[in-house]
């Protein structure tokens, strides 16, 4: 790497400016990774509340039996819509947005690898988006998120808008991890080894990975289904040779993995917090790191265990039963590591900490109930109940939104210079934490009684249940606002916070003052 | 519970997860047995549906134990080693013997849940010696069935839960959104095998009771097999989203007794015989 | 230019990123309001095409402009190698998804299709196959089938040639390369020439094959699974050499104007990596499309 950094030399300007732009040229054309990553930050916030509102209308409708606010097709396309909105519009983007905040900050570069085409990444997806919901205008996809064929075959423009809105938030995802994974392997600081590197950077870094390696591949599935739908080829139509299973092959080789995309980082951020307010290095971090590559390896070779019931020849379903289940082994030494760096810490529970705790507990049980679901005969059982929404809301939302949730009280006094509340976070904790187990637990037993999923009525015994579940649903939305509140508060005052912020937290990024200045590490720091 | 001639490592395996299962559901979920509240999977009606409950059961009480026990410790280290007790810190990282075990450990447990698995499995994918052969196709959004013996005995199961009741107008039924107008009919203790397509978009049939659920898929044919223990009424669904109605094609089986179920075939035999003779008699 | 002290050079504010956004959003979606037959589609469509064009070609003249300006150092260089690599990845796993397509439909799909006699009644697979429903195939080669038939290109002709012509090719743009490596202008000028000339035949004879498949075979994209995999793998390989042959000419322009040093040439080395990678797809497409 290269070391010498004389200053002023050329090709740079010599006046030392480092003050933000003005207001356009700032947000608009960018290519400072902070004002990048608060832009995604507050996409993914925006994003949350569009597909949580969707939830609620979900929720609504399922109150009661019998139809009392959308129709059947309405109700589909609010299933649909939420779940592409939540994850490519509030999950992926919000851990890119911690990405861009805290990788050159934990590595000491001065900026991501490629600063423009940061920017990119971001206006791509934020125009996928336009042109997503603007689908709600003209007929929004009904077909699920997972656009099986031959359903998406049937249907208008909206599906042809979905596609290619997938086709760009595909070239926003691939040229975001690309700049990750340069800045990761070219951008630390002298000194910073491979196995030196903050646990998030490698679990970005791997996630990176994920993401080039698939996202392709969920471009190749949509664009093939462009075809069918318009220009008349066959892949899916069984009477022209091809196979509408086919398409599920080719999604999940993407879905599967693209499942990890969203939890890698979250336990980046979980081994972050754990040892800070544990007082202690994070337990095991080699077997750490290879937890989480082995994690990443096998997503590769396990995604038929989402079509069980497809009809696949029997040594398919052993081979992708044995092969998810072997998932749960490096799982599980991530979830020991957390709870032996807790075992003889010196604990505190601010909110972080709330948030984390609870993430490794919720996690856990959404993680088992996919053990379970892995197991081939009893899957025929689960497959498209509740039981499987409620598996994954225990690892998306517990997992995944409730850890992103940890990192901002985590590291917010580090962007905004401030203290954030700390009775109200705690009170938004407890709100979340309680609701969302109201809302998603009885969903267990909803499943296992019988109650399929993306259904707009049900029959009559899964009436308390899905009440409990509702009312849950919409105090887990109001919590939410409570969530808003205290960050907006947390951006325009708050207690002055220390460079520090906790107890000697470790790392680089804890080295720069708070609010970290607009540029930083411009001469990139030693690591010893 | 059904007796087991324990006589297989699988059986015994499976024998021991079911009354472990039993005796912890007995403890924790008292309301397991109020079939209103529906806690656990459906009362199981044919052989594998009981296989896939104990599996079921096994698992779920397995997962259960290894959460507290992670949590246990998890939850008295919070307690214990909290900097307000004055607790100090610490500095240990790493443990090799302590990786191993929590990698071992693990690694056997999910052998001992593959296993059982494994057996269930070939089980129900063997639709060998069956006595009776329906075809069943999916449409948006009814069902066909069709019985494969000559007879040309087919028929469409529509849903027949009114309409005012779905919007709301009318009190919902007792079986509502569970009923159609005609039922599937099978006979009991008969090994009867599903061929299982679709003529459209791809839907699938479940009957919770009886473990079998198979998607629907144009173009293909997929096999399952049931052989229900006696007669009565068996309720499901739909579980693939087929659009807009995917909520409202029910599957209703009515099983019956060897006997009722040859009288009411060569019934409706009969009657399609001399609907054909009618036709033709019409239409000479 | 950046104020930034670090030599890792950090460009300033630009406005590419936010015009790249928009003019792809136009693009598509008049695509695809074109293709559903909606309002002005094409026209916006085309827009957004001439806006994509404006934007690569002002985004690459200030890339260009500050390369030429000195301002990227060993570390900004290494950067952009391994960006193109990675790029190059995805590109690949790209065309994973339609191979895996193939095979899955040749292997897997086409013989369970055999077996469903009950739907299917005599449908005896195969391949090439366009399916139970589908043209019956006739052979490679054959000209003038009739209606409800297809033929096949064969390998040994405009394939084994085009095989050829590619390979060559990617010589010849490694002896452009080793000319710029040892200075000398005038072979690399005249190597990377042939390269695009060979990259344009390539094409030629490709629209050639297709004109024959749709005139004569009676092989279109619509003719069942083959047709499906046939097209959407050559079409997008030829999208790709289409795009590799553009580049590689606008970097012969800038090697004529003596833009890259001997020791210092990413661009040209970018150009010539994605020749490479377009080249050894098409190897896996001779083999597994047209051989097998
Ligand atoms: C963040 C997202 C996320 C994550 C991390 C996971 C993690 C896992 N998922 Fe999940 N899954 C989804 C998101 C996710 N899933 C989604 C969105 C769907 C539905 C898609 C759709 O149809 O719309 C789904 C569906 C789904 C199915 C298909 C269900 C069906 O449709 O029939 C299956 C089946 O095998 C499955 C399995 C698993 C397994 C085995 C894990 C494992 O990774 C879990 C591993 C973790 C643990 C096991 C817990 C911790 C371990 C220990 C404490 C060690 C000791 C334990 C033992 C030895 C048992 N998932
Ligand atoms: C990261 C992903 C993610 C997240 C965070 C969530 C969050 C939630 N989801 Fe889910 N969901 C999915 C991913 C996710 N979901 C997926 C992949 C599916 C499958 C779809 C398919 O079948 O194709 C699904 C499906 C799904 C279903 C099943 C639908 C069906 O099968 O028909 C349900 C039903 O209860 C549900 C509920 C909820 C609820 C109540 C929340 C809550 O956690 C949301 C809480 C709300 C907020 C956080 C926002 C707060 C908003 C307000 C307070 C509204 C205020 C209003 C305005 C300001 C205008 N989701
Ligand atoms: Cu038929 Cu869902
Ligand atoms: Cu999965």
């Amino acid at each position: 790497m290269a070391t010498d950094h004389t200053h002023g030399h050329d090709g740079h300007d010599d006046h030392h400016d480092h003050g933000p732009p003005p207001f356009f040229t700032r947000w608009f054309m960018s290519t400072n990774h902070k004002d990048i990553g608060t832009l995604y930050l507050l996409f993914s916030l925006a994003m949350l509340f569009v597909g949580g509102s969707m939830a609620m209308v979900i929720r609504a409708e399922l109150f009661q039996p019998g139809l009392q606010f959308v129709d059947p097709h309405f109700f589909n396309q609010m299933t649909t819509m939420h779940a592409l909105v939540m994850i490519f519009g509030a999950v992926m983007p919000g851990f890119v947005g911690f990405a861009n905040w805290m990788l050159p900050l934990m590595v000491g570069a001065p900026d991501m690898a490629l600063p423009r085409l940061n920017n990119m990444s971001f206006w791509v997806l934020f125009m996928a988006f336009v042109l997503l919901l603007s689908t709600l205008l003209v007929g929004a996809p009904a077909g699920g998120w997972t656009m099986y064929a031959p359903l998406s075959i049937q249907g208008g423009l909206g599906i042809d808008m979905m596609i290619f809105a997938v086709h760009m938030m595909g070239i926003s995802s691939i040229l975001g991890a690309i700049n990750v994974i340069v800045t990761c392997l070219n951008m630390r600081a002298p000194g910073m080894t491979l196995m030196k590197m903050p646990m998030f950077v490698w679990t970005w870094l791997i996630t990176s990975f994920l993401l080039i390696a698939v996202m392709p591949v969920l471009a190749g599935a949509v664009t093939m289904l462009l075809t069918d739908r318009n220009f008349g080829t066959a892949f899916f139509d069984p009477a022209g040779g091809g196979d509408p299973v086919m398409f599920q092959h080719i999604f999940w080789f993407f879905g599967h993995p693209e499942v990890y995309i969203m939890i890698l980082p979250a336990f980046g951020i979980i081994s972050h917090i754990i040892p800070t307010f544990a007082r202690k290095p994070l337990f095991g971090y080699d077997s750490m790191v290879f937890a989480t590559a082995g994690i990443a390896f096998l997503s590769f070779v396990v995604w038929a265990h989402h079509m069980f019931t497809v009809g696949m020849p029997l040594s398919g379903e052993l081979f992708f039963m044995y092969s998810t289940m072997l998932i749960a082994i490096p799982t599980g030494v991530k979830i020991f590591n957390w709870v032996a760096t807790m075992w003889r810490g010196s604990m505190t529970f601010e909110t972080p900490m709330l948030f984390a705790v609870s993430v490794v507990v919720l996690f856990t049980i959404g993680g088992l109930s996919g053990l379970m679901l892995a197991i081939v005969p009893a899957d025929f059982q689960y497959h498209d109940t509740y039981f499987v929404v409620a598996h994954f809301h225990y690892v998306l939302f517990s997992g995944a939104v409730m850890a992103m949730m940890g990192g901002a009280y985590f590291w917010l006094p580090k962007w905004t210079g401030h203290m954030y509340n700390e009775r109200l976070g705690k009170v938004h904790f407890w709100l979340t934490a309680i609701f969302f187990n109201v809302t998603f637990f009885p969903q267990h037993f909803l499943g296992l009684a019988g109650m399929p999923r993306r259904i707009p009525d049900y029959s009559t015994q899964f009436t308390e249940f899905n009440q409990w579940s509702s009312l849950g649903a919409f105090g887990l939305g109001i919590s939410q606002l409570l969530f808003v509140y205290i960050v907006f508060a947390c951006i325009r005052g708050g207690k002055q916070a220390t460079a520090e912020v906790w107890e000697n937290p470790e790392g680089l990024e804890w080295t720069v003052p708070s609010p970290a200045p607009h540029h930083t590490f411009e001469t990139p720091p030693r690591i010893s | 519970m059904k007796i087991l001639h324990a006589s297989t490592t699988v059986e015994r395996t499976r024998a021991l997860l079911g009354s472990v299962a039993a005796a912890v559901s007995a403890m924790l979920l008292p309301a397991v047995a109020n079939a209103e509240y529906g806690l656990n999977l459906q009362e199981p009606a044919t052989p594998i549906a009981r296989e896939i409950m104990t599996l079921h059961n096994g698992i779920m009480i397995a997962c259960f134990v290894i959460f507290i026990l992670v949590f246990s410790v998890m939850f008295y280290s919070m307690w214990a080693h909290r900097k307000s007790r004055g607790y100090e810190p610490a500095q240990f990282s790493h443990s090799t013997k302590l990786e191993i075990l929590w990698t071992l450990i693990p690694t056997l447990i999910l052998v001992g849940f593959a296993y059982p698995s494994t057996g269930t499995l070939i089980a129900m994918e063997d639709t060998t010696e069956s006595e009776l052969t329906v075809k069943v196709t999916a449409y948006q959004w009814k069902w066909h069935y069709e019985y494969m013996d000559g007879s040309g005995v087919g028929f469409y199961s529509t849903l027949s839960t009114p309409s005012s009741q779905i919007l709301d107008k009318e009190e919902q039924g007792e079986n509502y959104l569970l009923e159609v107008d005609n039922h599937m009919v099978i006979p009991a203790q008969t090994k009867v095998r599903l061929l299982i397509t679709s003529a459209d978009v791809l839907h699938a049939w479940w009957i919770p009771k009886f473990g079998v659920k198979k998607d629907a898929i144009p173009g293909f044919i997929n096999e399952a097999w049931i052989n229900v223990d006696g007669p009565g009424i068996y309720r499901g669904q739909c579980v693939e989203l087929c659009g807009k109605d995917h909520g409202y094609m029910p599957i209703v089986a009515e099983v019956k007794s060897k006997q009722d179920f040859a009288d009411w075939l060569s019934q409706q035999k009969a009657a399609l015989d001399s609907a054909n003779g009618d036709t033709k008699v019409a239409s000479n | 230019m950046s104020s930034a002290p670090g030599s890792y050079y950090l460009p300033n504010p630009s406005p590419w990123p936010l015009i790249a956004a928009v003019s792809v959003f136009t693009l598509v979606t008049g695509v695809a309001l074109w293709i559903n037959n909606v309002g002005a589609g094409f026209t916006i469509a085309m827009v957004g095409l001439a806006a994509v064009l404006f934007m690569m070609f002002g985004w690459w003249r200030a890339v260009i402009n500050e390369s030429v300006g000195g301002n990227y150092n060993s570390e900004v260089d290494l950067s952009f190698r391994m960006t193109m690599g990675w790029f190059i990845f995805s590109e690949v796993m790209f065309f994973c998804a339609f191979f895996g397509a193939l095979f899955y439909a040749r292997n897997l799909a086409v013989p369970w299709l055999e077996e469903e006699m009950l739907l299917w009644g005599s449908y005896t697979g195969g391949w090439p196959t366009a399916g139970p429903a589908g043209a019956a195939h006739i052979g490679a080669d054959v000209h003038d089938v009739g209606r409800g038939q297809f033929g096949t290109i064969g390998a040994f002709g405009i394939p084994i040639l085009n095989t050829i012509l590619l390979m060559t090719s990617s010589i010849t743009v490694t002896l452009a390369h080793h000319a710029l490596r040892h200075g000398d202008r005038g072979k690399l000028v005249l190597w990377l020439a042939i390269t695009v000339a060979l990259g344009a035949a390539f094409m030629y004879y490709q629209v050639e094959e297709y004109i024959e498949a749709y005139s004569h075979l009676g092989l279109t994209l619509g003719t069942g699974i083959y047709g499906a995999t046939f097209f959407m793998l050559t079409g997008f390989h030829g999208m790709h050499v289409t795009i590799g042959a553009i580049i590689l000419f606008i970097i012969m322009l800038r090697c004529m104007r003596g833009h890259f040093k001997a020791e210092d040439h990413f661009a040209f080395e970018a150009a010539a990596w994605y020749w490479h990678f377009v080249d050894v797809v098409w190897v896996g497409l001779f083999i597994f499309v047209y051989i097998m």
